[in-house]
């Protein structure tokens, strides 16, 4: 018998935002390819509803798009658990909070999921729109490849624990 | 001699970008400016030409927190430009999806903007560490808000369901009675919530205000009603203009709205409970009691209070709707337009917010007035400050900017709506 692996995938972005879409755009990606038990989510970034996504989870993979000014396309991975975000991840959101803020929000109350691993696709283009900026669309078979590894490494090392 | 001043330059913990800046000289307080330097929007400009179909969805954009507000009044404008009788079985499903959005907004204000003012905290970071549990009572009160926009709007921000005439599409009443349970416990937490929130203290604070608010009969505004203040203002919102005038100021790109006869008046929650307390359910009563309020609260600090009151009463309405629903056998009128001019005006979370359109006989926008609850405040928010200030002289300079940031709080500002943003300076010497 095996038990449920735990692991959610989350991409977070607006997809009427060109590449600010990626999170989704690799979410819906990875559906074909990954375990069908785990949960993939498309989610616009709202920290309340992050909050709530990975309310019991053990593992979660985060993907959003980012701006901090490195070439488009760099790829940055966080383990949430030992690190805050970079300053420039947060949104400039007066509105509502959004992945760092709920991330820090999450720390201070203990509400962490025991792995947090949190991907950063740097964009190009964050105009209105429904396309992903070309180079942006280029990479993203890439990109997939590499958190699905990230996510078979974490699922099989689960599964293994609990058979 | 003696000058100083208190100045903030980007407020924290209000929606969109703007100050304040207080000048004292000679231990009076010489001047107050609420600062707002968001830039304008022009939504008015571009809403010229488009379809009269297009105004909800279009002003809807004016604000993430409050997109059924804008979507409600245009929708009521239209409808009174085209004369069409609205049916009450629409109504009632406009006032449920009003419902999610109070009780979105007021959590948030109430748990990550202004508790952290009374707890002693710089955000709701800081103070989650202290009270965890307070602010996982805000965050699931806020959710059961967004999943009522859902069900009923399509989404939580910038809902799509909704259309002139009514709704693209009625939910099905299973969807709504399995929100039944959760709205229960939000009733239950909204209680919880006035009660801690009236143990907080409150600064000795009172105005003689103009409450200005929506009126009808028995029942609580959000939707309809006609517009009434305690000065004895009563008027169909038809003749809002002939009341009320913006005013351009020259340190705000949001114009300042004023009564043509008294001046500065007050709208939003402290207004609406004033001047419809007898409205609210017994156990909204009972709860404003408890927590410390009377039938009239003219403490802009206990906003915090009436939040909570008014929370308590959106989820008592959202399952009293809810309880009586059957899916409407059409879920929107259809409308014809016609040369006409409509007035809408429906009570956002943060106050009135009025509408008029101009329309062409192809129901094309001729003109369009939009008028947030945040620029009718403003006069009243500097107001506030410059005699808050006054009787506080004597308070050290940083002591004093952490009570009149509060001040300006106090009124949830919704700087993005004003400008269609906030930042604070006191000036002491």
């Amino acid at each position: 018998m095996t038990t449920h692996p735990n692991v959610i995938v989350i991409g977070v972005g607006n997809p009427f935002r060109s590449d600010d879409g990626a999170g989704p755009a690799i979410v819906r990606l990875l559906k074909g390819q990954i375990p069908p038990e785990i949960k993939c989510l498309e989610e616009t970034g709202d920290g309340a509803e992050l909050l709530d996504a990975w309310k019991g989870v053990e593992c979660v993979i985060l993907i959003d798009a980012i701006q901090s000014g490195a070439p488009p396309t760099t790829i940055y991975r966080f383990d949430a658990r030992t690190e805050s975000l970079p300053v420039w991840f947060s949104h400039a959101s007066t509105h509502t909070f959004g992945v760092a803020e709920a991330i820090e929000l999450a720390r201070h109350m203990d509400e962490l999921p025991p792995k947090l691993v949190v991907y950063g696709i740097e964009g190009l283009d964050f105009s209105p729109g429904t396309e992903l900026s070309p180079e942006v669309a280029e990479a993203l078979p890439a990109i997939s490849r590499l958190i699905l590894r990230e996510v078979l490494r974490l699922t099989s090392s689960k599964l293994a624990k609990s058979v | 001699m003696s000058a100083k001043s208190v100045k903030v330059d980007l407020l924290a913990r209000v929606e969109g970008e703007g100050g304040f800046h207080v000048k004292i000289r000679d231990q009076q307080v010489q001047a107050v400016a609420v600062k707002i330097f968001e830039p304008p929007r022009f939504f008015e400009a571009f809403l010229r030409g488009r379809k009269f179909s297009e105004a909800p969805d279009i002003t809807a954009r004016i604000c993430g927190i409050c997109p059924v507000a804008y979507q409600m009044s245009a929708c009521q404008a239209v409808e009174d430009a085209f004369e069409v009788q609205m049916d009450p079985a629409i109504c009632e499903l406009r006032r449920l999806l009003y419902c999610g959005e109070w009780i979105e907004s007021h959590a948030l204000h109430i748990y990550m903007l202004h508790a952290p003012d009374f707890l002693g905290y710089e955000d709701v970071l800081q103070m989650a560490k202290d009270h965890p549990d307070a602010v996982q009572r805000g965050l699931r009160l806020k959710k059961i808000g967004n999943t009522l926009m859902t069900v009923v709007g399509g989404r939580e921000i910038h809902p799509f369901n909704v259309r002139v005439g009514g709704f693209y599409r009625a939910p099905e009443k299973r969807q709504l009675l399995d929100l039944a349970e959760e709205l229960k416990w939000a009733r239950d937490a909204a209680v919880e919530t006035a009660h801690w929130a009236g143990g907080f203290a409150f600064p000795e604070f009172e105005r003689d205000y103009e409450f200005v608010a929506l009126h009808r009969g028995n029942e609580y505004p959000m939707n309809e009603g006609r517009l009434v203040s305690n000065r004895g203002l009563d008027i169909p919102i038809a003749e809002y203009e002939q009341h009320f005038a913006e005013d351009h100021v020259p340190h705000s790109n949001a114009l300042h709205s004023t009564n043509l006869e008294r001046g500065a008046y007050f709208v939003g929650p402290l207004a609406r409970y004033s001047l419809n307390f007898e409205c609210l359910s017994p156990l909204a009563q009972q709860t404003a009691k408890d927590s410390g309020l009377g039938r009239e609260c003219r403490n802009p600090f206990q906003g915090i209070l009436v939040r909570a009151v008014e929370l308590v009463y959106a989820c008592e309405e959202a399952l009293r709707i809810i309880s009586t629903y059957e899916v409407p056998e059409r879920s929107f009128l259809e409308v014809t337009p016609r040369v006409g001019t409509g007035h809408g005006c429906t009570e956002a979370p943060r106050g009135i917010l009025y509408h008029k359109y101009r329309f062409d006989e192809r129901g094309l926008i001729l003109s369009a007035k939009i008028v947030p609850p945040t620029a009718q405040n403003l006069k009243t928010i500097e107001d506030d400050l410059a005699e808050f200030v006054s009787s506080r002289l004597h308070l050290p300079k940083d002591r004093l900017q952490w009570q009149c940031e509060q001040a300006v709080r106090n009124y949830d500002p919704c700087i993005s709506c004003a400008t269609h943003s906030l930042k604070i300076w006191i000036d002491r010497q």
